[in-house]
C-alpha cells in the first residue's frame, strides 16, 4: 500500500479515529505539526508530487461526468488504458470531474514531470495512441487544445495557448468550481491536498456563533433561487429551542438547462459534504440529508461515495476532528418531481409523504423536517460556505455587487457556440456571459431573447443583454435568478411557442394542491394553444394577463407564484409576435404548425428519398419528374422531412395550406 | 435481479431486494425503486411490501408511488425511451423526435407502451447534458442507460432497428 496524505506520517503522530487530532487537516499539508522530522516532511512533499504526476512521473486524467460520458469518455478511458499498455508507458490513469465546457467533450489531460500539463479537446478513442505518443514519447504538445503552464521544455509550446489566456476561462472567477475538472472526485486525499476541509477545521476553531458571523460577513446569499442570506438562515435555525435540528442539501436541480449543481456534485462532491457539515455544526444539527434529482443519478453516486470516504477518515461520525461534534449524512435519490425542489415539498418527500408544499410561515428554520428546526440550502450555497470558511469572508466579498457578494455558476445553453457552465462574479452582464464566454450564436442565427431562471424565469429581449445578472435587476426585468440557467433563444424560435412550452412544463409539474396553480396554468396553456393555432383574439390576451396575475398572487408555493413569468415577460417584450398570430394568423418564425405549410423545392431536391422514407404520414411521393413532392392534404406537419433532408430542399411557408 | 418478463403476475419478491435500504420513511423512494427494478413497474403488492419495510401506511406509499414521474403503475416496455423535454432539447427538436417515435412505433394517443411491450416512449425532464441537445435516454433491459445526444429521426430510427435486431438475434 502506498502511503497517502491521509495516513499518519510516523509513530509519533497521535491522531486516530478514537482520539482525533484537531490539527489533523492542517497537518496533512504543512505538517508534521506536533513533532519535527524531516522524513515526515519529505513524505508529504513526495506524495503531493505523486498526486500531480502520478506514482511513475506521468499522469493521464480522463473526465468522468454525465456529459463527458454521454460523449464517449468511457471508450476514451479504455483506449487510454490500452495505449498505455501498448506503448509500455509508465503512467497513472485516473478519473477527474469536468470543467463544464461541453464543447471540448470528451477531453484528456496529460501531465509529466518537466512537461507543461496539456489538455486535449474532443478526443476520439482512435486519437488516443497518437496523442499519448506525441506527448510522452516525442515530448511534443503542439496538438494540444491548451496548456496549464509553459515550461519551455516541450516541443510546440508556442503554438498552444495557455488555458488561463482563453477568453472563456480568463473571464471566469473560479471560486466554488475551482476543483471541477481538476481533482479526482472520488478521492478525499486529492480534496484535502487541494485545501479541502480547511473550512471545517477553521469553523471548529471559531465555534458555531463565529462561524455564522463569518458567513454573514461574507454576504453569501442562497444560490438556489430566492437569494436569502445564508448566515441569517443559519442563525434563525440555531436560535430555535426545539431539538433535534436538521440540515438538508438541496440537490434537486430541476430547471431544464441548468446543470451547475450536477457538475459541482459530480466533480467536487466533498466540497458539498464539507459545506453541509459546517452548516450542521453552525446550526447545531447532528444529522444531514442530501436530496438528489432523479434524472441525475451519478450526482447521487458521487455524493454517496464522498459520504462513505468522509466517514472512513472520521470527517463524518462521532467527535469529528476532536471537536466533540457528531454528524452524519444520508443521500436520497428522488424519483422525479420538479416540485420537490421547493423546500417544504422536499421535507415532505424525506418524511416519506407525497411531496406537497405547505404554507410558509412557519419556515423550515422554525418547523422543518419532522416539525423540527431545519436549515435547507442549495448545494452551491453549501460549497460556497465551505470555501468561504477556508479562504475567508473578505476574499469572497471582493467580487460581486453592493447587494450580492461573490460569484455564481451559470449554465448557458441553446443558441450559443460554447454551451457550458461558467462561474462569474454576480453582476456580470448577460452579454458577457452569452457572447464572450459562450461565444455568441452559431453562424446564421441571431439572438432574439434569453430566458433566465428556468421554466419560471422570464424572457429578456436581446436589446437588454447589457443587464447585470443580479437578483434585483432580473426581478425588475420580469425574470428571476432561479438556479442560474440561461437559455439563449435564436430567431428561428417563436416566442408564443416558447411561452407555451414553459407552461406545458409548469402545468405538468404543478403538484395540484392549490387551485390557482393547478387550474389557472391549464387555462393559460389553452389560451396560448389557441393563439398558436391562429384562433386567438385580442380579448384572449386580456384574459391571459389577468389569469397570470391571479396565479402569481394566489398560489401557495413559488412554483405557481413564478410560473406566469414566461407569459408575462413575452407579453411585455414580444407583443408583436402575439399580434401576428392573432391578427394575421401568421407565425413570424414559422414554428406554429397550424400556421405553416411544408413544401419541397424541386430545384434543390436531389431525389435521395430520405424524406419519403421517414415521413410518418406517407405524405411524400415521387413525381413524374423524378423529384419528390408533399401531398398537403395528408401531411401532418411533423417537420421530419425538414429535419432529414440533406440539402435543405424542404422549406416552410406561411399559411395553413 | 431477474425481471418477470411479460407477466402481470406478482411473483415473490426476493428477500434481498431491500438490502441496504434504510428502514425509515426516507428510504421509501429507494424501496419503491427496487420493487420497480424487479417487476418493471409497481404492482400494489410490491408497494405494500415497500411500505411495510420502511414503516409507512400503504395508502401513503401508494400516494407517493403515483406522485413521481419515474414510477409506473402499469407495465412498461423492455426498452424505456425517455425523451428529454427540457428547454434546450425542446428548442433543438425533441418535440419532433417524440412525435416521430410515437408514430414510428405505432403508439396511439394516450398509450406509452407498444402492444408487444418492447418499447415505451415517455417525456422526461432535463438530464443536465443540455450541450448535447436534443437528448434521448434509453433505459435498457440490463438496467444500463444509453444516452443519445444530438438525436434526430434518422438516428432514432436506426436505434430502434438496432434494438429490434438484437431482440430477434437474442430470441434465436
Ligand atoms: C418549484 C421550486 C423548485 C425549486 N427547485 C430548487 C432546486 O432545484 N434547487 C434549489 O437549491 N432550490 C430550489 N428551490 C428553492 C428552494 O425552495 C429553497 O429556496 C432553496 O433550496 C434554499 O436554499 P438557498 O437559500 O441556499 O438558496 C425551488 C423552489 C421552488 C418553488
Ligand atoms: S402553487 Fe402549484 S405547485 Fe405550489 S402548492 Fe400550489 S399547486 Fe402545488
Ligand atoms: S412534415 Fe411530416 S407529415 Fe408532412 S410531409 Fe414532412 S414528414 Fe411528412
Ligand atoms: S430528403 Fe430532400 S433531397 Fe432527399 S428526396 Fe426529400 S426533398 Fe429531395
Ligand atoms: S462538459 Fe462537463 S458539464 Fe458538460
Ligand atoms: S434540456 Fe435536455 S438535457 Fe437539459
Amino acid at each position: 500500500m502506498t502511503w497517502t496524505l491521509l495516513d499518519r506520517c510516523c509513530e509519533k503522530c497521535t491522531h486516530s479515529l478514537e482520539n482525533p487530532c484537531p490539527d489533523y487537516i492542517e497537518c496533512r499539508l504543512s505538517g508534521p505539526l506536533c513533532h519535527d522530522d524531516e522524513r515526515c516532511r519529505e513524505l508529504r512533499r513526495r506524495r503531493l508530487e505523486e498526486l500531480r504526476y502520478g506514482e511513475k512521473g506521468a499522469k493521464i486524467k480522463v473526465p468522468m461526468a454525465s456529459c463527458t460520458l454521454a460523449m464517449g469518455a468511457e471508450a476514451v478511458y479504455r483506449a487510454v488504458e490500452d495505449s498505455v499498455k501498448k506503448i509500455g508507458l509508465e503512467a497513472t490513469v485516473a478519473i477527474s470531474g469536468c470543467y463544464g465546457l461541453d464543447f471540448i467533450d470528451p477531453w484528456l489531460e496529460l501531465a509529466a514531470k518537466g512537461m507543461p500539463t496539456a489538455i486535449y479537446a474532443n478526443v476520439k478513442p482512435s486519437d488516443v495512441p497518437r496523442i499519448l505518443e506525441e506527448y510522452f514519447v516525442k515530448r511534443d504538445v503542439g496538438g494540444a487544445f491548451a496548456l496549464k503552464e509553459k515550461t519551455g521544455a516541450a516541443k510546440g509550446e508556442d503554438k498552444v495557448p495557455l488555458l488561463s489566456e482563453l477568453g472563456f476561462w480568463a473571464k471566469q472567477y473560479k471560486w466554488v468550481s475551482r476543483n471541477c475538472g481538476v481533482v479526482n472526485p472520488e478521492s478525499l486525499e486529492e480534496y484535502v491536498a487541494s485545501g479541502g476541509y480547511r473550512g471545517l477545521s477553521r469553523a471548529f476553531k471559531l465555534g458555531p456563533e463565529a462561524t455564522i458571523e463569518e458567513i454573514l460577513k461574507s454576504g453569501l446569499r442562497g444560490r438556489g433561487g430566492a437569494g436569502f442570506p445564508t448566515g441569517m438562515k443559519w442563525r434563525i435555525t440555531r436560535q430555535q429551542k426545539a431539538t433535534p435540528k436538521y440540515v438538508i442539501a438541496n440537490a434537486d436541480e430541476g430547471d431544464p438547462g441548468a446543470f451547475m449543481n450536477r457538475l459541482l456534485a459530480e466533480s467536487d462532491p466533498f466540497r458539498i459534504i464539507e459545506g453541509l457539515t459546517i452548516a450542521g455544526y453552525a446550526v447545531g444539527a447532528n444529522q444531514g440529508y442530501v436530496f438528489v434529482r432523479a434524472e441525475k443519478p451519478l450526482m447521487a453516486k458521487r455524493l454517496q461515495k464522498a459520504v462513505e470516504e468522509a466517514r472512513r477518515y472520521g470527517l463524518l461520525g462521532k467527535n469529528i476532528l476532536g471537536s466533540g461534534f457528531d454528524f452524519d449524512i444520508e443521500v436520497i435519490l428522488s424519483a422525479g418531481a420538479f416540485v420537490c425542489g421547493e423546500e417544504t415539498a422536499m421535507i415532505a418527500a424525506i418524511e416519506g409523504k407525497r411531496a406537497w408544499p405547505r404554507q410558509r410561515p412557519p419556515y423550515p428554520a422554525e418547523k422543518g423536517l419532522w416539525g423540527k428546526p431545519t436549515a435547507i440550502n442549495n448545494v452551491e450555497t453549501l460549497a460556497h460556505a465551505a470555501t468561504i470558511m477556508a479562504e475567508g469572508a473578505e476574499k469572497f466579498a471582493a467580487v460581486g455587487t453592493e447587494k450580492t457578494k461573490g460569484t455564481k455558476m451559470f449554465c448557458v445553453t441553446g443558441a450559443v457556440k460554447r454551451v457550458g457552465a461558467y462561474e462569474v462574479p454576480i453582476g456580470t452582464s448577460i452579454r458577457t456571459l452569452v457572447e464572450e464566454l459562450a461565444g455568441g450564436p452559431p453562424e446564421g442565427v441571431r439572438v432574439k431573447a434569453v430566458q433566465v431562471g428556468g421554466p419560471s424565469g422570464g424572457c429578456i429581449p436581446a436589446s437588454l443583454l447589457d443587464l447585470p445578472l443580479d437578483y434585483e435587476t432580473l426581478q425588475s426585468a420580469g425574470a428571476i435568478m432561479g438556479s442560474g440557467g440561461i437559455v439563449v433563444i435564436g430567431d428561428e424560435n417563436c416566442m408564443v411557442d416558447v411561452a407555451k412550452f414553459f407552461l406545458t412544463f409548469t402545468s405538468a409539474e404543478s403538484c395540484g394542491k392549490c387551485i390557482p396553480c393547478r387550474v389557472g396554468l391549464r387555462v393559460m396553456w389553452s389560451i396560448l394553444d389557441k393563439i398558436t393555432r391562429g384562433e386567438g383574439t385580442e380579448e384572449d390576451l386580456q384574459v391571459l394577463r389577468q389569469l397570470a396575475e391571479t396565479v402569481r398572487s394566489a398560489s401557495l408555493c413559488a412554483l405557481g407564484g413564478t410560473a406566469p413569468n414566461p407569459v408575462l415577460s413575452t407579453l411585455r417584450y414580444f407583443m408583436d409576435e402575439y399580434l401576428a398570430h392573432i391578427r394575421e394568423k401568421r407565425c413570424p418564425a414559422l414554428v406554429c404548425r397550424a400556421l405553416i405549410t411544408y413544401r419541397i423545392d424541386e430545384e434543390k431536391c436531389i431525389a435521395c428519398g430520405q424524406c419519403a422514407l421517414n415521413c410518418p404520414a406517407s405524405a411524400i411521393s415521387k413525381t413524374e419528374g423524378g423529384k419528390y413532392r408533399i401531398d398537403e392534404s395528408v401531411c401532418v406537419k411533423c417537420g421530419v422531412c425538414y429535419a432529414v433532408c440533406p440539402v435543405k430542399a424542404v422549406y416552410k411557408v406561411s399559411g395553413a395550406g | 435481479m431477474g425481471k418477470l418478463e411479460g407477466s402481470d403476475e406478482v411473483g415473490v419478491l426476493p428477500d434481498k431486494v431491500f438490502e441496504g435500504v434504510p428502514k425509515a420513511p426516507y428510504g421509501l423512494l429507494e424501496a419503491l425503486r427496487r420493487v420497480q427494478a424487479v417487476y418493471g413497474y409497481l404492482p400494489p403488492e410490491g408497494i405494500r411490501r415497500a411500505a411495510e419495510y420502511v414503516g409507512v401506511p400503504f395508502a401513503q406509499a401508494y400516494g407517493v408511488a403515483t406522485f413521481y414521474h419515474q414510477y409506473s403503475l402499469e407495465p412498461i416496455g423492455k426498452y424505456r425511451i425517455l425523451v428529454c423535454m427540457g428547454t434546450a432539447c425542446h428548442l433543438r427538436g425533441n418535440s419532433l423526435n417524440i412525435e416521430f417515435l410515437r408514430t414510428f412505433l405505432g403508439l396511439k394517443a394516450g398509450r406509452k407502451t407498444t402492444e408487444d411491450r418492447m418499447f415505451s416512449v415517455e417525456e422526461a425532464r432535463c438530464f443536465g447534458c443540455c450541450g448535447l441537445a436534443p437528448v434521448v435516454v434509453v433505459q435498457k433491459p440490463d438496467g444500463s442507460n444509453e444516452i443519445v445526444g444530438r438525436a434526430n429521426p434518422r438516428t432514432l430510427r436506426a436505434l430502434i432497428e438496432r434494438y429490434r435486431r438484437q431482440e430477434r438475434g437474442g430470441a434465436k
